[in-house]
């Protein structure tokens, strides 16, 4: 009755031969009748097919407007339009029929989740926000719940007074904020208004909305570069110097024609510190030395933080003179927590927000405050222990990071290690604080260089607002109980970022505490203040309104398999750092095996019980479930350290739903052929499903791997590699080879245009068929069975009925 | 020689010694009653043109517990080629290189016009001065300029090997390296946190941490002087450094109104010291602290900095209302000790209208030997010329300044020494001429004069311990002998010894020779300094108390009288002048808080403990010299009927030069007769008392005020409050004398005090 689909599985009745080991409970005694014969893949549900038939459907600019609306999937191309609720770009949920009862809730077990980006960027053919400004007055509320004026609030009286669509108390209109209504009882003035008739918009906030009553300072970004031995030898400090001297240039600003308002400000460290004061008056920079790390502080307060335009030569001359001056230290030891505490106090003193980039080479074993100690054991993964190394080895940085919220101080992390540094550890303030982790293993600036400019220009140049605080509001009847993500909660409800950039997006997961009605639904909105780079305070709010049901079979028609599954990703890698890995991957099962039983129980029309039926928006759930169980958080290879696991937990702690995706499921793009202006259809990530004369590209978000096969066409090879030899393809190329053909540049075109949808840059890594390699890329085949015992996609689809099965019975 | 002041003179001229009795009273008991102890001023380093230094080491008593230096007192055996000590009596066979000696050939140690003679060693490797400045950056914008011109002209008087270093603060302490091309580089530390001596060595990485494994290998202090790159040689760094000062800044953080700005003066100090101990122990140093207010925060922090809290002032003090008195006092002894031990002098310039907190730090200099400038502000000659001729050199091309001193006194028998009073420290060194009984810093025979120049001088006190029914000690002379060490400003190590003897006397019957014998000049300095020494620690009135008993005990005992008699009291010209001394002594400053700040008495007490005798007696009791037309220039007397109208006078305290124009003099002026022609002699008049003041200007140590005032002039009164105050509001009419100027004073009057003196001297109850 709504457009439920079967997906019978006619061949298959059980159990099957060869059932891996990926953590499941021991296969259940079932009856294993005939079928012996392997599944066949292609009758299995293809999210390549889920994702073309979504490219295909979608002709049209998707509306916002309607209430309870799914939008296409995060792979497909469109076109949004923003008339009342905020974009898909802005606010995803998992479910947009939400049930109307925790019962309803409970029983299906679908998560009910949002993931919000709320400073995301928007195509160029969409118009960002609009900014609205009320004067001194500020932003219109309701009394009771503070919601902002959104176009959920029911003017009555005529205009005096509005209805709050979310606690339904009734609130004065400001007079210089009445009008008339029309005859529909919408105010005149409704689509003059965005926030009457907009799903997003942006409110200039008043000096109330400001800490301590003041309006804020612009921000400042402090570099703080690491000049011991390892970060001199590996070219790291000569790269960011000769870097920052044109990046100084592209600071973020609001008004392109503008100069940046943001100030600078310099250190360099091993075992102390040295701060630079730059005054434009000075004819050469100055040192200053900190020794006492114990006992941060900043050493002075005029010239170290400057304007670049003001201070350009003196900075120049510092930058010159900061590899030079290092070229020849032999100082193997750093600290890290008096770095931070040291650009936290410059902050503190210049009684501004801002962020901080630590680029940082080594685990800090020097004498100080936040000093660790290298912890990894191998020996611990799979017991109970396990846990522990997810947590920070101290509470120092914890407190650390406590503080650099409360100044609005973003601390974005940049780390070149040749080993251990503790990623656990040192990402708790950049996580915390809503900064960035970014990480170089055994960096080498001729083949890392390019990939850690492009990561550094994109984080220094890219919008981002300081001294945030993000509030969910929800009509009654639901709640935001759970966030995931780069923040600090002080509280229940205030969720604090000390930075929040385009990037960043935040899953907020809901509860009932009532019933909410059909004839409602559930409204949310999600506002966000915090200061812009310009030095503005701002509150930006997204409102979302979703339906309500009181049948089940309306929920499972209108969800979001790709969210729920950011949802899940999240949830599990928050959980391991508390729980043992082997329980987190359980509870994923379950809930999932819950999930699809209690449709099949209540919404599927009766049938065999040999029969896998999946609800059509939750088909790929299965696969994608087995690709987090797969990751290298949760089941790690034997080649997969400690600092790689903790990295991709934090990495994925703050990703959006198009970045999940791809990372789970990674593209795979057949490149044998290529045409101008689309792109070939993605191939299923299977082994099957590449042939010995292909080249095959793929991405995953943070990898891009051009697969080579060992037969290929040599006019193929000669065109993409410049030689007709397979044996000649150099594999440890960074970039193809500029060719003046029509092929080579589509398919560097391809290249860029993936890179540049992605927020980190790919290093390309040229994958030849049967070589060492081909080990990593193998391991982003995320259909086939993993080599660290994770399951093909087959396998846990049966085991996943299986589970089911048993649930049913 | 003929009379005893010729004696006296000649002694101080030879040997730089002023001894309070050149006759020695034989017995304990005959010295007790004396009143006045045995003792003297010493100058350890008074300048000797025609003493050349000999080039060879001395020949020293072979008893362990003597050592005393060969010196023409002792017995010498030409043949046998033998000497006999003087103190110990000990025979030495000389050294063989002294085996040519004969009654003719004889070495210069044992003639006697060479009582004082100077010794060049060769000892170790000859170490450069060093010269660390530490300054004050919370400055009004003028007067870091001066100081930093002044700062940077210094770098031109130093000797090019030496060693010079930089130490900014303000808010922070910063240490500035001074090797560095390009970017300045300088570590900072924060000004509120006490750090050990070993801690600044490890930040500034003036340690290495030994590597794991191989303990117990610490590095050796040359190797750490070697590579300190915080004290460079002048020649070498003077461009960087002239740079570096040029580029000085006031203090960056916003002082806020109402407050005193933020100044680490305590761990500034606490840097310098440390960074000094650990690179360089045991050389002359001097670290030169420059300042422009009192610390206000961290450890020896003097006042808070909100400006409506006052520094103390002797007022809060009596009251014990003065919060960080002790604290700061205490943190900056121990720094002191420190740097005394290490033998680095610290000096202070303090050039503020308010006080400067100069009461705690006193003891920085007090106990290191370093100057104590004070002044308005580094922008006046005062500061500017001070500190120029801090770096003055004397005929030689030498720096007056020496370094490293270890002065050691020997005695006879039957002397012991009770204590020094001067710029130095004990040495704690315990010999069998120490006497129990001290007297200023006693308790050794041994002390460290970490800094000294030409004019240094230590009053030195004894204790004479021959029983009284034991007979006049044999030789029938006493005997002292000074040995002083010291790192001579060339570099090289230099032993200066002085010998010298006095003949003993029977009390009893020859009271006559030893009161003809008393140097009342030295008496009233050497008792100064102990009412002095003993002013810092106990309240000023019990101070005067003692010292009035010690002069009415002395008129007993040397004055004639009959008793119950004032008007018969007579004393002998000897001691005629010593009452009089000790009035205007008790109406100094040193002794008197009223109307001084406490950083004005520790600065005036710093410098009276360390002059020599004719500038400690000008102290007491200033000169008043008087100009007019009815002849040349003459010494008045100190009074205030010296005061008149139609006299220029000019007065000499020490501290401030005074020009004085009497009442009608100062009219003349005004009408600008100096101007006319006809009355060329009345400008030369003017011009006298200047070219005289001139002259004193040139030679003295620190520059003193210059003050040039005239009758009813509001600066008169640094001439009102120094004479003689004869006339008063409550005499004048009394008197019915027309000539001299009124004071307005209770304070008694010479002729009141002499009169008590005498009623109390003939007493026989007292």
């Amino acid at each position: 009755a709504f457009g439920q689909v079967r997906t019978p599985q006619p061949g298959y009745a059980g159990p099957y031969p060869g059932q891996p080991n990926y953590g499941a409970p021991a296969p259940a005694p079932a009856p294993a009748p005939a079928a012996q014969k392997r599944l066949d893949p292609d009758t299995i549900p293809s999210p390549i097919q889920v994702i073309e038939d979504d490219k295909a459907k979608t002709t049209e600019p998707f509306t916002t407007g309607v209430r309870g609306q799914a939008p296409p999937l995060v792979t497909t191309t469109f076109q949004v339009k923003d008339q009342g609720n905020a974009s898909p770009r802005f606010v995803r949920c998992t479910a947009y029929n939400m049930p109307c009862t925790s019962d309803m809730a409970k029983q299906s077990q679908v998560p009910l989740a949002a993931v919000i980006k709320p400073l995301a960027t928007l195509p160029p053919d969409e118009t960002p926000p609009y900014v609205v400004d009320h004067g001194e007055v500020g932003p219109v509320r309701c009394n009771r719940c503070k919601a902002y004026m959104c176009p959920y609030m029911q003017f009555i009286e005529g205009g005096r007074r509005f209805q709050c669509g979310f606690c339904s108390c009734v609130t004065e209109v400001p007079p210089q904020y009445f009008q008339h209504l029309d005859h529909t009882g919408k105010r005149v003035d409704c689509y003059d208004r965005p926030e009457l008739s907009l799903g997003t918009y942006e409110f200039l906030a008043t000096v109330d909305y400001c800490k301590n009553n003041k309006v804020p300072e612009p921000p400042a970004f402090i570099f703080l570069i690491d000049v011991s031995y390892n970060a001199v030898k590996s070219g790291m400090v000569n790269i960011v110097c000769n870097e920052l001297k044109s990046l100084l240039d592209l600071l973020p600003r609001e008004n392109p024609e503008m100069d940046s308002v943001v100030r600078v400000g310099f250190v360099t460290y091993n075992k102390v510190l040295h701060f630079y004061n730059v005054k434009s008056t000075l004819a050469q920079p100055q040192m200053l030395v900190v020794s006492d790390v114990s006992d941060m502080f900043v050493p002075l307060l005029d010239g170290f933080l400057v304007n670049v335009n003001e201070s350009r030569q003196v900075i120049e001359s510092l930058l010159e003179q900061i590899p030079e001056m290092f070229a020849d230290t032999r100082e193997t030891e750093t600290v890290f927590g008096p770095v931070i505490q040291a650009g936290l106090e410059a902050l503190k003193a210049a009684d501004c927000a801002g962020k901080l980039f630590v680029f940082h080479t080594s685990l800090p074993i020097a004498e100080a405050p936040g000093k660790l100690k290298n912890r990894e054991d191998k020996k611990l993964i799979g017991t109970d222990k396990e846990k522990t190394q997810f947590q920070p080895q101290v509470g120092f940085y914890n407190n650390l990071a406590k503080e650099c919220v409360a100044q609005g101080c973003c601390v974005d992390l940049f780390l070149f290690p040749n080993q251990y540094v503790d990623v656990a550890t040192l990402g708790v303030v950049p996580v915390s604080t809503g900064g960035s982790v970014y990480k170089y293993t055994y960096f080498q600036a001729q083949t890392d260089q390019e990939r850690f400019l492009k990561d550094l220009r994109r984080d220094v140049q890219k919008q981002v607002g300081f001294d945030a605080v993000m509030r969910v509001r929800t009509s009654t009847g639901i709640r935001a109980t759970d966030f995931f993500g780069s923040f600090f909660m002080n509280n229940t409800t205030d969720v604090e970022l000390a930075g929040l950039d385009c990037d960043k997006a935040i899953t907020v997961e809901f509860k009932h505490d009532d019933k909410l009605s059909e004839e409602t639904g559930a409204l949310m909105q999600c506002a966000v203040l915090y200061t812009s780079c310009s030095g503005q305070r701002r509150l930006r709010v997204h409102n979302m309104a979703v339906n309500c049901c009181s049948q089940l079979a309306d929920l499972y028609r209108n969800c979001e398999t790709d969210t729920i599954i950011n949802y899940f990703a999240k949830y599990a890698f928050r959980g391991v750092a508390n729980n043992p890995t082997k329980a987190v991957r359980d509870t994923l099962v379950n809930q999932c095996a819950q999930i699809l039983a209690c449709y099949r129980k209540n919404c599927a029309s009766p049938s065999s019980a040999g029969q896998l039926i999946l609800p059509e928006c939750m088909k790929l759930l299965p696969v994608y479930l087995n690709c987090v169980m797969k990751s290298d958080v949760l089941l790690p290879g034997a080649d997969v350290s400690l600092d790689d696991r903790a990295y991709l937990r934090q990495l994925i702690g703050c990703m959006d739903v198009t970045d999940t995706h791809v990372f789970f499921y990674p593209r795979l793009l057949p490149v044998m052929k290529l045409e101008s202006g689309s792109l070939p259809v993605a191939l299923r990530d299977s082994e099957e499903r590449l042939s010995k004369g292909g080249i095959y590209l793929m991405e995953t978000g943070l990898h891009l791997f051009l697969w080579v096969g060992a037969s290929v066409q040599q006019e193929l090879l000669l065109n993409i590699f410049g030689t007709p030899s397979f044996s000649q393809i150099d594999p440890n190329m960074i970039s193809l080879p500029v060719l003046d053909n029509p092929f080579s540049q589509r398919l560097r075109e391809i290249i860029d245009s993936f890179r540049a949808q992605r927020s980190r840059y790919m290093k390309l890594m040229v994958v030849k068929q049967e070589d060492r390699t081909e080990l990593i890329f193998k391991h982003f085949l995320v259909e086939d069975k993993s080599a660290s015992g994770g399951a093909s996609y087959v396998d846990f689809l049966c085991h996943m009925h299986k589970e089911i099965r048993q649930l049913l019975s | 020689m003929s009379t005893y002041q010729e004696f006296i003179q000649q002694n101080e001229d030879r040997d730089g010694v002023r001894f309070s009795w050149n006759l020695w009273p034989s017995s304990r008991l005959e010295a007790t009653r004396l009143v006045v102890p045995v003792s003297c001023l010493f100058t350890p380093l008074k300048e000797r043109p025609s003493l050349p230094p000999v080039q060879y080491e001395p020949v020293l008593c072979s008893r362990a517990n003597c050592k005393a230096v060969l010196n023409p007192l002792c017995q010498v055996d030409f043949r046998a080629k033998i000497w006999a000590c003087n103190f110990c009596f000990q025979r030495n066979p000389f050294p063989p290189s002294y085996a040519g000696i004969s009654e003719v050939n004889q070495p210069a140690e044992l003639m006697p016009q060479f009582s004082t003679i100077e010794y060049i060693v060769q000892r170790g490797p000859s170490a450069p001065l060093i010269f660390l400045y530490v300054v004050d950056t919370c400055l009004e914008e003028e007067d870091l300029q001066a100081l930093k011109e002044s700062l940077q002209m210094s770098l031109s008087l130093l000797p090019p090997n030496a060693l010079v270093g930089l130490i900014t603060f303000g808010r922070m302490v910063q240490v500035h390296e001074l090797t560095c091309e390009g970017i300045a580089k300088s570590y900072v530390f924060r000004g509120t946190k006490d750090l050990s001596a070993k801690q600044i060595q490890e930040m500034l990485g003036l340690t290495k941490p030994a590597a794991p494994g191989q303990q117990g290998h610490p590095v050796a202090p040359q190797e750490a002087a070697a590579s300190c790159r915080f004290l460079q040689p002048v020649h070498r760094v003077d461009m960087n450094l002239t740079d570096l000062l040029g580029e000085l800044q006031r203090d960056p953080w916003p002082v806020s109104q109402g407050k005193r700005p933020l100044r680490s003066t305590g761990v500034a100090l606490s840097v310098a010291v440390g960074l000094l101990e650990g690179a360089f122990p045991n050389t002359g140093a001097r670290v030169m602290l420059f300042i422009g207010g009192p610390p206000t925060q961290g450890p020896g922090m003097v006042v808070g900095d909100e400006l409506k809290i006052p520094i103390r002032s002797w007022h809060d003090i009596q009251k014990d209302n003065a919060r960080h008195l002790k604290k700061a006092t205490k943190y900056y002894e121990a720094l002191a000790n420190r740097s005394a031990v290490n033998g680095h002098s610290i000096d202070i310039y303090a050039c503020a209208l308010d006080q400067t907190g100069l009461l705690e730090m006193k003891c920085l200099s007090n106990l290191t030997g370093g100057h104590i400038v004070m002044g308005d502000s580094f922008n006046t000659s005062l500061f500017k010329q001070t500190f120029q001729r801090v770096f003055s050199k004397d005929h030689n091309g030498d720096f007056r300044m020496a370094f490293g001193g270890v002065m050691e006194v020997k005695t006879s028998r039957e002397v012991k020494v009770c204590g020094a009073i001067g710029p130095c420290v004990s040495l704690h060194s315990k010999g069998s001429s120490v006497s129990e009984n001290e007297m200023g810093i006693g308790g050794t025979n041994q002390w460290k004069l970490c800094s000294l120049d030409h004019s240094t001088t230590l009053g030195v006190y004894f204790e004479v311990v021959n029983q009284h029914n034991a007979p006049v000690p044999q030789g029938g002379r006493g005997a002292i002998q000074f040995v002083t060490m010291y790192q001579h400003s060339n570099t090289q190590k230099r032993i200066r010894v002085t010998t010298i003897a006095r003949n003993w006397a029977d009390a009893q019957s020859q009271i006559q020779h030893i009161e003809s014998s008393f140097d009342q000049e030295a008496a009233a300095v050497l008792m100064a300094r102990l009412g002095v020494f003993r002013a810092e620690s106990e309240e000023g009135p019990d101070v005067l108390r003692w010292l009035d008993r010690q002069l009415i005990r002395l008129c007993q005992k040397f004055g004639q009288f009959n008793k119950e008699d004032p008007a018969s009291f007579r004393l002998s010209e000897s001691l005629s002048l010593y009452p009089q001394f000790m009035f205007h002594l008790r109406r100094s400053p040193f002794l008197q808080v009223f109307n001084n700040s406490p950083d004005e008495s520790s600065y005036y007490r710093h410098h009276f403990v360390r002059q020599d005798l004719t500038q400690s007696l000008i102290m007491i009791q200033p000169i008043l010299y008087s100009y007019s037309f009815h002849g040349p220039p003459e010494p008045v007397l100190l009074d205030s009927s010296s005061i008149l109208p139609d006299r220029i006078l000019l007065m000499d305290t020490f501290f401030q030069l005074v020009i004085y124009h009497g009442e009608t003099i100062a009219q003349w002026r005004k009408a600008g007769y100096q101007e006319m022609p006809e009355y060329e002699n009345f400008k030369q008049l003017l011009q006298a008392p200047l070219d005289d003041a001139q002259e004193i200007l040139q030679t003295r140590f620190p520059m003193p005020r210059y003050i040039d005032t005239e009758h009813g002039g509001s600066q008169a009164r640094f001439l009102l409050s120094k004479v003689n105050p004869s006339q008063t509001h409550n005499n004048l009419y009394a008197w019915g004398q027309e000539t001299g100027a009124p004071i307005l004073t209770d304070d008694v009057s010479l002729q009141v005090f002499m009169d008590h003196l005498k009623k109390l001297a003939v007493s026989s109850s007292s």
